[in-house]
């Protein structure tokens, strides 16, 4: 049986009956409005709920509503359509929501201690009655060991990556696959702990005297731990997308391999690899655990990421959001307003570095 | 410039499968033969070991020797990267490099192999899309990118990315399959005029273009699936299409078969 015949048994097509009737839009706001108000009936008359509940069966309720009136109206093969693509956008709607709910409530709670006192200052002699303090040391903190951790963790990840997808063949490629898949999985903090028994226990002691020593950099190798595994599957993911005959062309032309990946292969993924390695660093910038375990975290401002405790933003929030002190809390809003700002400022720089390369301006 | 292309029981496999089966001819210089033979045969296989293109896949090796004016291309201390650059190839899609502009193709085979010198380099952009009846068309956004073109003006960047490199050997892989007639015409005119400098050799499922462009034709074809190719008969274009020696080229070119 054809589509046709299954949809409207026993229609010839015509120019009139390809044309079908559409649901008015008052009627569709109608039921949206109905289906909203049985909700608030249901919920407040059950007394089992607030207004979130009522918006949430309000749109089942709507749904429901326009599957049944739509049908009568529009018949059953638009009326399908429209209740998916409600359905789809309403989903849209549902995942945008948090994120502009986290947004709104760091900017809302964020601005009180927006000022230049905070970007200024670090909290060294800042007491529990005092107003004053800020994050300077935080941000440096961040600013050094992402950095620091970027530097090391993107190239030994690209390369690591076109290993994979142009030389690697046969056990060790998909061993090397298979543990960079596993360390995908590792959690932040056995990082930490790893980086704390090895390079602050054991290597750190050699540059000391004998005594170990927290640092940022130790912070850094953390972070490279946790960086590294994403930077080379989504880099091997991007580089598996260009195609074949583009690395043929090519090497048709007498271009050695290694040239071809630098100068044809990188280029084309690029931005896919600038992806990837942004939300690595996000990651790396919201890590508060390791940092913990083998910086230590600080209240004056430490420029030296090789000596002594040094403090990170997200540190810094964790830090704050416990402290007793009543002013503590605004200055956590305030540090997680400015390491949300960050990562995106850099993101956005990434992103725009990534283009300004290739010709699809 | 131009070179003769022997091949000798050349028999070729990926992995444990055989995909040719002792291919033996010769390509004169200075001549453009055409590969015909129904899908599957191995006339695109034979086509790639003659530049090692198809070592580009895991597994695959040849047996047999593939002679370009007597040095077999096959030695093992031979470097692949000289192989190619002195036999280009032209791909069934077109391949332009999509982050480069057509200026940047059309050099980009001399940029990657180290040549800087802006006058040189114009020259041969200039020089190249000349020759592949390009210019007119891009001369005024050579700046723009390669993948903007149409895909005729993309195969015939392709061509020009080519020739800019001076090859002595081009190959070319159904290189108007993906073209309307008015864009395959531009290249078969191309072709004849890339005779005087180049040994071409085409694999073509057309046989109209292979009557109208070759002077020698090879057909190839299997027996059945999972067979390796072989070449059945080799002969000028002209014999082939109006006389041939084996039933089964007859077969195929009258379209009994395949």
């Amino acid at each position: 049986m054809s589509l046709l015949d299954r949809e409207a048994a026993g229609v010839v097509m015509t120019p009139d009956n390809i044309r079908t009737k559409r649901l008015p839009l008052g009627i569709n706001l109608g039921i949206a409005a109905a289906g909203l108000l049985i909700a608030a009936a249901v919920v407040y008359g059950f007394g089992i709920g607030n207004y979130v509940l009522v918006v949430v069966l309000g749109v089942v309720f709507y749904l429901i509503g326009l599957q049944v009136v739509a049908g009568r109206i529009e018949g059953p093969r638009t009326a399908r359509d429209r209740m998916w693509k409600t359905l789809i956008y309403a989903a849209c709607v549902l995942a945008i929501l948090p994120l502009a709910s986290v947004v709104w409530t760091l900017v809302s709670k964020g601005v009180e201690r927006l000022d230049g006192n905070f970007f200024g200052t670090s909290m060294n002699n800042i007491g529990a009655r005092d107003p004053e303090g800020g994050a300077y040391h935080a941000i440096i903190g961040t600013l050094e060991q992402v950095g620091i951790a970027t530097l090391i963790a993107v190239p030994l990840g690209v390369l690591g990556a076109i290993y994979l997808v142009e030389y690697g063949r046969g056990r060790f490629a998909n061993t090397v696959r298979f543990f960079v898949d596993v360390m995908t999985g590792i959690p932040s903090i056995v990082a930490g702990l790893f980086i704390l028994s090895f390079w602050v226990l054991i290597v750190s002691p050699w540059f000391n005297n004998g005594t170990p020593r927290f640092s940022g950099f130790a912070a850094s190798l953390a972070l490279t731990v946790l960086m590294l595994p994403t930077i080379v599957r989504s880099t091997e993911e991007m580089l598996r997308l260009v195609p074949g005959p583009l690395r043929e062309g090519a090497y048709a032309l007498g271009v050695p391999q290694w040239k071809t990946i630098l100068k044809v292969v990188l280029p084309t993924a690029l931005p896919g690899i600038v992806t990837g390695v942004m939300l690595a660093v996000a990651r790396a910038a919201g890590e508060t655990a390791p940092v913990l375990l083998v910086a230590g975290g600080a209240a004056s401002i430490n420029f030296n990421p090789f000596e002594g405790g040094q403090q990170s933003l997200a540190l810094f929030v964790y830090q704050q959001a416990g402290d007793a002190s009543r002013y503590a809390p605004a200055r956590a809003w305030t540090a997680a307003l400015t390491l949300v700002a960050i990562v995106l400022i850099l993101t956005i720089a990434a992103k725009l570095l990534a283009r300004r390369n290739s010709l699809s301006k | 410039m131009a070179k003769r292309i022997e091949a000798s029981n050349v028999s070729s496999y990926y992995g444990s499968f055989k995909a040719i089966d002792s291919v033996s001819m010769t390509v004169e210089p200075k001549t453009i033969t055409a590969l015909i033979g129904p899908s599957g045969c191995g006339k695109s296989t034979f086509l790639r070991s003659v530049n090692r293109m198809h070592e580009v896949l895991p597994g695959a090796r040849i047996e047999g020797s593939l002679t370009i004016d007597d040095q077999n291309i096959y030695d093992p201390d031979v470097d692949v990267t000289a192989v190619r650059r002195m036999i280009g190839m032209v791909f069934q899609r077109p391949n332009p490099f999509p982050t480069m502009s057509i200026y940047e193709n059309v050099v980009a085979g001399l940029k990657l192999n180290g040549v800087k010198k802006k006058s040189v380099l114009d020259d041969a952009a200039e020089q190249s899309l000349k020759s592949a009846n390009l210019w007119n068309e891009v001369k005024d956004r050579l700046n723009r990118p390669g993948a903007g073109l149409s895909g005729g003006q993309q195969q015939r960047l392709c061509i020009a990315r080519t020739i800019a490199v001076e090859p002595q050997v081009v190959l070319m892989d159904e290189p108007c399959s993906a073209l309307d007639p008015i864009s395959t015409l531009a290249i078969e005119d191309l072709m004849f005029k890339l005779k005087d400098r180049f040994t071409i050799i085409i694999v073509t499922h057309n046989m109209q273009q292979a009557a109208r462009v070759s002077d020698k034709t090879g057909f190839f074809s299997i027996d059945k699936t999972g067979d390796p190719g072989r070449l059945i008969e080799y002969d000028d274009t002209q014999k082939i299409f109006s006389n041939p020696t084996e039933k089964k080229t007859e077969d195929y070119i009258t379209g009994r078969f395949g």
